[in-house]
């Protein structure tokens, strides 16, 4: 670590303060009421910051990551002094550049070229360093043809880029960047990607704002988790990842437990679905008016474009769908590879001969991924009563990173439907290996001899 | 406190920069452009004086030629008044720059007193034309004091702008507020009257308390009236005042400052 370091954060803290209904305070009720000097005390508090405290060494990258609320912005203002900490303090060295707002202070009426200099003069330049380096903001920003034309007619694409190149321009010792690699195509990330190195390699300071975790893991060197206001990890940006990709995982299975828990609900207090194949709906059905035709059919003329739901004649009821880990955990959160079964609890109203089980997989396109029923795989029904329980178990869930939906459904041998759950439960499949498509086969690679590759992951 | 004031000095190229972009983005796309400056003030006058010399003539002497009598008072006053409305808004309008630059928020108020001085700047030619119309020439011993009655109005006016635009954040409806004290306060001043009227004397100790009143004043007897600069005292003692005012509301502005980010 360097001598010293570029910021230093020593046990901050920051509490927003919330003013109770202040935009409806007037000044008059204020003064009638006599409660001037209490409106202007805060009724509510926020912390956004509890006593964090870190140092980016000079001449390191540093990445602040966290979920949304996380704190992560308000670190990143107080570093560049637009607000000050409530407690602790916050120790800046060198001139400091925010990528924080892009282009604020644009003013729509003026001309880029006008509107260079005025934002080049709002971030700390002079006249002749803006001249200086005018002709490479207009270049970076890929501009040459609209910088005389009123910054109102950008589009907003134009718009950031602009503010972008002038902010990077500003040749700062500290370069603050909250989020902002979104604001071109492939090539300007490229671009803005290539001046963040350059100026790493040039020994300046970078701190990083982002959820871009794969930025984060190629270009910092250090890495601080936050989240709910303190810090949770610091340290090699591989291992905070690491900690913070497990929490938000553990997020999500509670997320999706949760919703899974009122489906799960609505399934079970349901009432036997009408035997005149009337629909009931799905809890998160989004239009139900669009199910009218459905209604008449029993099902969607289209199976592989419908909207959540659930029909059926009722004679067989599906009374719960979970899905249990290989250890018999019930879960929302897999990993590719893990084996996952699906269980279906049923319940009959009367003794049944002719059924068939069927489940299907759709991604969050729509596209159905696999499908299959027990009829077509050969099985025969026997006899069906009372209460009982279907297990689909596969075996490796070869499957690539996102979020799947399930069809479960119970119905007679020529399709007529006893309970059809449609999109009604939800899981998540979490990948190492960010590979792309609707399947994974089980695959490796071969080289011959005279081909050297090696794997860094093992 | 006096950190962040040494640091305003600095910041004289910004607030340069930010009139410049004032004037130049009010009048981009209309056809006039920057005669508008000259017009608006020209048809003001035009206005005042149908209803003042004409359809409510007075026939006092000593504010003969009545038009050029009340432009010397309507100018400042428009400068005073603009700015304190301009910067009422400027903070709200300007919360971008306070939210998400490291941006000094008193360069708001002080741009929109700037920019509102400049508009003053260009009636001051059409004052003049009126002047050589009328064949009305002020006294050189009077015309010397007309700098010191811009820069007191100069310094009096930031420290109002920087009170209003600080406490408007806190509570919005001080901008419609003001606009109706300022309508009070331009007929509580004497602009469209003389101050030596009966009834402005008869309550001078009243008068005495609105500082614009000697800025008036002082306009009207560097510019207009004959006779001794009599109001000088008056004039340096609210400048003085102005300046510790100044400091006090700047005290005020710095200690609100940290609440704009948070509440604008």
């Amino acid at each position: 670590m360097a001598a010293t370091p570029a910021i230093s954060l020593t046990h901050v803290s920051k509490v927003y303060r919330r003013f109770g209904g202040h935009q409806f305070a007037t000044l008059k009720s204020a003064f009638l009421q006599r409660s001037i000097l209490r409106d202007l005390q805060p009724r509510e508090t926020f912390q956004a910051l509890d006593d964090v405290s870190f140092d980016v060494p000079t001449g390191s990258t540093f990445a602040v990551i966290g979920r949304n609320g996380s704190g992560k912005s308000t670190a990143l203002k107080l570093v560049a002094g637009i607000t000050k900490p409530t407690s602790g303090t916050v120790h800046v060295e060198g001139r400091i550049s925010a990528l924080i707002e892009l282009g604020a202070g644009f003013h729509p009426e003026i001309s880029g070229r006008e509107n260079v200099f005025i934002n080049g003069i709002m971030l700390g330049l002079t006249k002749r360093e803006i001249q200086e380096r005018f002709d490479a903001i207009v270049e970076f920003a890929e501009m040459k043809e609209f910088i005389d034309a009123p910054v109102k007619t950008y589009s907003s694409g134009m718009y950031m880029r602009l503010g972008f190149a002038v902010a990077i321009h500003v040749d700062p010792e500290v370069l603050l960047v909250d989020e902002v690699l979104a604001v071109g195509d492939e090539g300007f990330t490229h671009k803005c990607l290539d001046k963040f190195a350059e100026f790493k390699r040039r020994g300046k300071t970078i701190l990083l704002v982002t959820h871009s975790l794969g930025l984060v893991e190629r270009f910092c060197d250090d890495a601080v988790w936050l989240d709910h206001g303190k810090k949770l990890a610091q340290g090699d940006p591989k291992r905070v990842i690491g900690a913070y990709l497990i929490d938000v995982e553990s997020a999500e299975e509670g997320y999706l437990a949760k919703e899974d828990a009122k489906t799960q609900e609505e399934v079970a207090v349901a009432e036997p679905v009408r035997a005149d194949g009337s629909v009931e709906h799905g809890p998160v059905s989004p239009e139900p008016a669009g199910e009218a035709d459905v209604r008449a059919e029993a099902e969607p003329k289209n199976m592989f474009k419908a909207d959540e739901g659930r029909w059926g004649s009722g004679g067989v009821a599906i009374t719960g769908v979970t899905l249990r880990s290989a250890s018999g955990e019930v879960g929302h959160v897999f990993h590719t590879g893990d084996e996952v079964a699906i269980e279906i609890g049923l319940k009959a109203d009367r003794p049944h001969d002719d059924f068939v089980f069927g489940v299907a997989m759709f991604n969050t396109e729509g596209t159905c991924v696999y499908g299959t029923n027990t009829d077509i795989e050969k099985y025969v029904a026997g006899e069906l009563s009372g209460e009982g329980i279907v297990r689909f178990v596969i075996e490796s869930l070869d499957l690539v990173e996102g979020t799947y939906k399930l069809d479960v459904a119970v119905h007679k041998k020529d399709g007529a439907p006893y309970d059809y759950h449609r999109l009604l439960y939800t899981f998540r499949v979490k990948s190492r290996t960010k590979d792309a498509g609707i399947y994974r086969p089980k695959h490796h690679w071969e080289f011959s001899p005279t081909v050297k590759l090696t794997r860094t992951d093992e | 406190m006096w950190h962040n004031f040494s640091r305003l000095f600095r910041y004289r190229g910004l607030i340069q920069t930010l009139v410049v972009r004032d004037l130049k983005a009010r009048y981009r796309g209309s056809v006039l452009g920057y005669f508008w400056s000259f017009v608006n003030p020209l048809l003001l006058l035009g206005i005042y004086s149908f209803v003042f010399a004409t359809i409510m003539k007075s026939d006092d002497v000593k504010t003969q030629p009545y038009a050029v009598f009340m432009f010397c008072g309507i100018l400042p006053w428009t400068w005073f008044s603009s700015s304190l409305l301009e910067s009422s808004a400027s903070l709200i309008a300007g919360g971008n720059l306070i939210k998400k630059v490291l941006f000094p928020a008193e360069v708001l108020p002080i741009v929109s007193v700037f920019s509102n001085m400049v508009h003053f700047a260009f009636g001051l030619p059409i004052l003049a034309g009126f002047m050589l119309y009328y064949g009305h020439t002020p006294l050189l011993s009077n015309f010397v004091w007309f700098p010191v009655v811009v820069l007191v109005q100069l310094i009096l006016t930031i420290a109002f702008a920087l009170l209003v635009s600080a406490l408007t954040v806190h509570f919005r409806d001080l901008r419609d507020l003001l606009a109706n004290v300022l309508t009070l306060w331009f007929f509580a001043t004497p602009i469209i009257y003389p101050y030596f009227r009966e009834g402005v004397v008869q309550y001078k100790h009243i008068f005495r308390w609105n500082p614009v009143y000697h800025l008036i004043v002082s306009y009207q007897e560097s510019l207009f009236f004959g006779g001794r600069f009599g109001h000088g005292p008056w004039l340096l003692l609210l400048g003085g005042l102005s300046v510790v005012f100044f400091f006090a509301a700047y005290w005020i502005f710095d200690r609100l400052r940290d609440s704009f980010a948070e509440v604008v």
